[in-house]
């Protein structure tokens, strides 16, 4: 029977995975909330290029400032732009209902954005902009179709004027060298004032620090959750002796 | 200590009860390792008890600020991500060691006389159990929590003449609104643990009475010593107690790796679309119910045609109401003189094992979105699920079964 119901977890599990895989080819990555630097840098982009639009308004300045060791004073003074209190709620000045008239959907908040759609699917649909006449602002995404946000970033990434390769290994040719898709655009409409890799590097710092603001208590879940187990494991030897020591007599 | 022991014992019989249920309780001593998933499922049941209680403190059963209050337990309230995750790992570890606590009452049946009552009992308390996941998952007040709700309440709309008047009449509203999530809030934090409590004091007072099965499914109250002690018994407290013990150590190691470093599951515990706020507007590109209710809702969309100018969607609905309802009559379908899968014969140990794989691979169905091909899959499993049952007469009785033995085999 045992052998029975683990043969069926192993016929079960690989298509779970099958069914969490999405549609869309993504450019995979791996936050780290450790590095406080990469999210320092991420909440100085988000607040000076995202946050005129998007709120994040189930999170508080103070504890953004603490977590990411940014003394209060300093950030008050770089990082609040709505004269709001360091211990208010990170919200903004747009008004939703003139927002849904200029974008045809309010800007979502985006606390939980990485959370709701993937760390990996943020990094691409930030890096997936192109340029189409076809779309009222201009510009098209990769990642998300038809989709109604202006590309914020233009003067940092410049435009891409065909389809970004996202989803696409950076490889190198063997005989001549040359890497391909280092850029994963190959040609620019508008050329940006960062390089492809500092684009790309700062896109991270984005998405890491948006990662951290939709699930902030990681790193200390994580490190408590080695100390829990450790206490449970040595838990486990104890009752394992007192069930021994009781059931010795027992035949 | 012993005299308050003893003017307490004069006036309400303390020392009884626990000898009663506890020190001088005799159980088989043969339990294997399918006998840890009752009394973990009373420790989870604490765990949702006390978690629950802390995160009513802090949660706003309101349209307007539900979500909000959700993610203020997250991030403001002091420990409150950790309550959280207890409640809502929590949630899914009950229906997995209640579905195991069911499948061993299949395997050495437990079910079977004396224990019909026990079996009923647990079978309430599953629907109970259900219908607090249910209604649980509508207070985070996400996406998914709407819309899941809202397919859900939707179904009893397929019940002809009264159908749409009973899904009005359960939200409270035309569609899924605050009036809703009032009343699950309501139904969720008091009527029903209230009804769920109740309702394991009679599943335990009921085997208690009679005795526990175990693996050989023999009565060990039929070889007693000169004391009146069964000779294959041992007293629950301690033995049983310190053995828990131990399975509690092996549980609270896997919950807390779930707990503290995989608290969504990978969506299974958590669903991603729950991270957007409920939107009446938007509908999300797939519903999916949490897993626990997967293999039912996979049997729902089975039902493709319509019968006897019904629509289909009822058909569904009654084919869910049935793999739920046949549930409850397994100890009148078990005419086997074996009580244990040890002793019963092929056919039994097939069937057993069709049914565990159907149910398995309908949950799987029941999560993803449906293809034609799945559908066929769907409908032949729903017929080997019902199948499991409807034979159950005809396979225990004609089947050759071992001898069973005297006394417990260990």
């Amino acid at each position: 029977m045992k052998k029975l119901i683990l043969g069926l977890f192993m016929v079960i599990l690989p298509a779970l995975g099958l069914a969490a895989g999405g549609a869309v080819p993504l450019d995979h990555i791996k936050t780290d909330h450790t590095d406080k630097a990469s999210l320092q840098r991420g909440v100085a982009m988000f607040t000076n290029y995202c946050m005129g639009c998007h709120s994040m308004e189930y999170a508080r300045y103070k504890r953004v400032a603490d977590d990411l060791e940014i003394p209060v004073d300093l950030y008050t003074e770089n990082l609040i732009f709505t004269g709001a209190n360091i211990g208010e709620l990170m919200k903004n000045a747009m008004n939703k209902d003139m927002a849904a008239d200029w974008f045809g959907a309010p800007p979502p908040d985006l606390t939980l954005e990485t959370r709701l759609r993937g760390e990996s699917w943020v990094y691409s649909y930030l890096r997936g902009f192109y340029k189409d006449d076809s779309r009222p602002l201009g510009v098209n995404n990769v990642v998300f179709a038809a989709v109604g946000m202006p590309h914020v970033l233009v003067e940092l990434q410049g435009l891409c004027a065909v389809k970004p390769n996202i989803g696409v290994e950076a490889s190198v040719e063997p005989l001549s060298g040359n890497i391909n898709n280092a850029d994963i655009c190959p040609s620019y409409a508008i050329e940006g004032s960062m390089e492809a890799a500092e684009f790309d590097r700062a896109m991270y710092d984005l998405t890491n620090f948006m990662s951290y603001m939709a699930d902030p208590v990681k790193v200390e879940r994580e490190r408590l959750g080695v100390f829990v187990l450790i206490f449970v494991a040595i838990f486990f030897v104890f009752a394992y002796l007192l069930n021994r020591e009781y059931w010795k007599d027992v035949h | 200590m012993s005299k308050l022991l003893q003017w307490v014992d004069e006036r309400l019989p303390v020392v009884d009860a626990w000898n009663k249920h506890l020190a001088k309780y005799y159980a088989p001593k043969n339990f294997n390792m399918w006998y840890f998933f009752g009394s973990l499922a009373m420790l989870v049941l604490v765990n949702q008890l006390v978690t629950g209680i802390w995160l009513t403190m802090s949660y706003n059963p309101s349209g307007e600020g539900a979500f909000a209050s959700v993610e203020y337990i997250m991030r403001d309230v002091q420990w409150g991500w950790l309550l959280r995750y207890l409640h809502s790992t929590g949630a899914s570890a009950f229906f997995i060691v209640v579905y195991l606590h069911m499948f061993r009452g299949l395997m050495y049946g437990s079910y079977q006389k004396p224990r019909e009552l026990i079996w009923l009992f647990g079978m309430l308390i599953y629907l109970v159990l259900m219908a607090e996941a249910f209604m649980g998952y509508l207070l985070p007040w996400g996406q998914m929590s709407y819309w899941g709700a809202q397919v859900i309440v939707n179904l009893f709309g397929a019940i002809p003449v009264i159908g749409e008047d009973l899904s009005l009449w359960i939200r409270g509203d035309y569609l899924i609104s605050g009036i809703t999530l009032n009343r699950f809030f309501a139904l969720h934090v008091v009527a029903l643990p209230i009804v769920l409590l109740g309702l394991v004091v009679l599943h335990i007072l009921a085997l208690h009475e009679v005795g526990s099965n175990n693996p050989d499914g023999i009565d060990i109250k039929k070889n007693k010593d000169e004391n009146g002690i069964p000779k294959d018994g041992i007293p629950f407290h301690p033995y049983y107690t310190v053995h828990d013990l131990m399975g509690v150590g092996v549980f609270f190691f896997i919950f807390f790796i779930v707990v503290f470093f995989f608290p969504e599951m990978g969506g299974l515990f958590i669903e991603a679309p729950n991270f957007e706020p409920a939107n009446p507007l938007k509908t999300p590109a797939h519903i999916a119910p949490v897993w626990y209710f997967t293999p039912f809702y996979a049997m729902l969309r089975a039902v493709t045609i319509d019968f006897l100018g019904l629509p289909a969607k009822f058909w569904g609905v009654v084919i869910m109401g049935g793999a739920i309802a046949i549930l409850f009559v397994v100890p009148w379908l078990d005419r086997s003189p074996v009580r244990s899968m040890r002793y019963k014969g092929w056919m039994s140990r097939v069937a057993l094992a069709i049914f565990v794989i159907s149910f398995v691979i309908l949950g799987y169905l029941g999560l993803v979105s449906t293809t034609e091909g799945r559908t066929i899959a769907a409908q032949i499993l729903t017929v080997c699920y019902f199948l499991f049952f409807i034979l159950m007469p005809f396979y225990t009785r004609m089947e050759k079964t071992k001898p069973v033995p005297e006394r417990v085999t260990g």
